[in-house]
């Protein structure tokens, strides 16, 4: 195992802020965490980086433990903090080699590992950090994180507040990693990156919510989906969280997606309702669950 | 003559040096319409959106903004308008009460039409328990509903929203949007940014900004038609990838 958490617990004052945690993730595997701002994500990061004492339970990360072996666990792992970390008033060459040296290592020696990265940020390789765009401090945030060529990454939210073009391009940035034989433990709130790791944990309030495959924690959705669309999609949610059969009602994208109280029905019953609320236009098809479906069932 | 736009936007610019941030841009949106502002990070969306509510003068180009010209009326605009964004919204040392007091009394609120308005808002938000908590203390989610609540206190004709789900769970991401299309419903117009593509879907049109400028404008339905997408993600990265 690559990184192995047993039981952690950690409070701030009367804040718990993670509760029980239990997970493994395997040599090489894209293992991400998914869960909401507050859920918890952070403070796992923290304990597993060595920067923060989990009031109970143990861990281990490339086979190191999180508190007699913090210093080999610090030579192994990168770090991508959530808030962006490096020297502002440094040039982008400069942090580079800043990281390489404090690992005692040189930028030559490790190129191969982020040349496909660094190639995107070297026009601007004397500019300051501080004064690069929101995409290209990542950039150079994750060279900085893998200049010494460690075991295990970890991405505190590498994506939030990053468009969608940009966060494309940083998944394909991550699976070249992960061919390279690195193990990446990744956090995000963006449901729909879920299906682009090996295996994920969902997270909410301090605790996990489950543990598998994205498509296996798909599947498991214990109810019929129905996607049902119309003209004026505020009146059909109004209507169907009246409809007294209705279990959940959420909007996906240009639907809403249904699910009845009932483990049977006649879809015509929910058609008239609808027709005699007036609501026009309206269709009704059952559709997959999402991740995003799922999580929502279990933090209910 | 009668004209139910309530941002009208013709050719507006913003230079910073050689550099156009904003380059041209036209567009109107009407009473009531959930308008979706997108683009990628850099395409000039913060810079656009800092000329209509009137803290930024453009380098050239026209904006109504309720009717009131951005280069000499901002400080009516502001008055029509409300504003929430997702780093700056409430003050985490204040409590619920004081954060709708505050924010009232700013918008030059009387006494009683505050007492009135806070009282409304934490019940319409159930928050009675957590009125005499910091806002620090409360999930993002919470305050992200509250500091939009607040946000609407002055009845403003239109209120800008940028990326106000960041970060949000799930549940209360749509919980928000539910409160928005309420809001629309009432006739307030809604103009929000967000990275979010499913909830661009949500939105009456969408414009999508690359580079400065307006390279896609109008219902989502139709950009998916236009763009020959399945969803709004596909338009997206089919546009900005250029």
């Amino acid at each position: 195992m690559s990184i192995s958490v047993k039981h952690i617990s950690k409070s701030f004052k009367n804040t718990t802020a993670i509760n029980d945690v239990s997970f493994e993730v395997k040599e090489g595997e894209l293992f991400g965490l998914i869960g909401p701002d507050g859920a918890g994500k952070t403070t796992i990061f923290r304990i597993l980086t060595t920067l923060l004492f989990a009031d109970k339970g143990t861990a281990t990360v490339a086979g190191y433990d999180v508190i007699t072996n913090y210093k080999d666990i610090r030579n192994n792992v990168g770090y991508m903090p959530g808030r962006f970390s490096l020297y502002q008033d440094l040039t982008v060459e400069e942090n580079l080699t800043f990281f390489a040296t404090i690992f005692d290592t040189t930028i030559e020696e490790n190129y191969d590992l982020i040349k496909d990265i660094y190639i995107q940020i070297e026009p601007f390789k004397n500019r300051r950090a501080g004064a690069l765009s929101g995409g290209m401090k990542q950039k150079l945030a994750l060279c900085c994180a893998l200049i010494h060529k460690p075991k295990v990454l970890f991405l505190d939210e590498p994506t939030t507040g990053v468009d969608p073009v940009s966060r494309k391009e940083f998944w394909e940035m991550l699976k070249r990693l992960q061919q390279k034989g690195i193990t990446i433990l990744v956090s995000t709130p963006y449901m729909d990156e879920a299906i682009l790791c090996d295996r994920i944990a969902l997270i909410q309030n301090g605790q996990l919510l489950q543990i598998d495959t994205p498509q296996q924690i798909a599947k498991q959705y214990p109810k019929k989906i129905y996607a049902i669309s119309a003209d004026n999609i505020y009146q059909l949610i109004i209507h169907l969280k009246a409809y007294k059969h209705s279990y959940s009602v959420y909007p996906f994208g240009e639907f809403v997606h249904y699910t009845d109280k009932r483990a049977d029905f006649d879809l015509k019953e929910l058609v008239l309702f609808l027709e005699d609320r007036n609501i026009k236009n309206s269709r009704i098809q059952q559709t997959e669950a999402t991740i995003e479906d799922t999580f929502m069932e279990l933090a209910k | 003559m009668k004209n139910d736009n309530v941002i009208q936007v013709k050719n507006l610019t913003k230079k910073f040096g050689d550099f156009t941030a904003v380059d041209s841009i036209s567009f109107e949106v009407k009473k009531g319409e959930i308008f979706g502002f997108l683009g990628a990070n850099g395409a000039g969306k913060t810079t656009a959106m800092k000329m209509l509510i009137g803290i930024s003068k453009p380098t050239s180009g026209s904006a109504q903004i309720a009717d009131f010209d951005v280069y000499t009326h901002t400080e009516d605009i502001k008055k029509n308008i409300g504003y929430m964004s997702q780093k700056f919204a409430l003050y985490d040392d204040l409590t619920v009460r004081e954060n709708s007091t505050f924010f009232g009394g700013i918008y030059g609120l009387s006494r009683a039409q505050i007492k009135e308005k806070t009282m409304q808002l934490i019940e319409e938000l159930n928050l009675q328990a957590v009125a005499n908590e910091l806002v620090g203390s409360l999930p993002l989610g919470w305050k992200q509903k509250i500091a939009f609540s607040v946000a609407l206190l002055h009845n403003p004709k239109i209120i800008f929203l940028d990326e106000p789900t960041g970060g949000v769970d799930p549940i209360t991401r749509r919980q928000f949007w539910e409160m928005i299309y309420k809001t629309a419903n009432n006739g307030t117009t809604i103009f929000v940014t967000t990275h979010y593509m499913d909830e661009a879907e949500y939105c009456d049109r969408v414009s999508i900004m690359v580079n400065g400028k307006i390279e896609a404008l109008d219902t989502p339905k139709k950009l998916k038609e236009q763009f020959k997408a399945t969803d709004m993600n596909e338009v997206f990265l089919k546009l900005a990838r250029g």
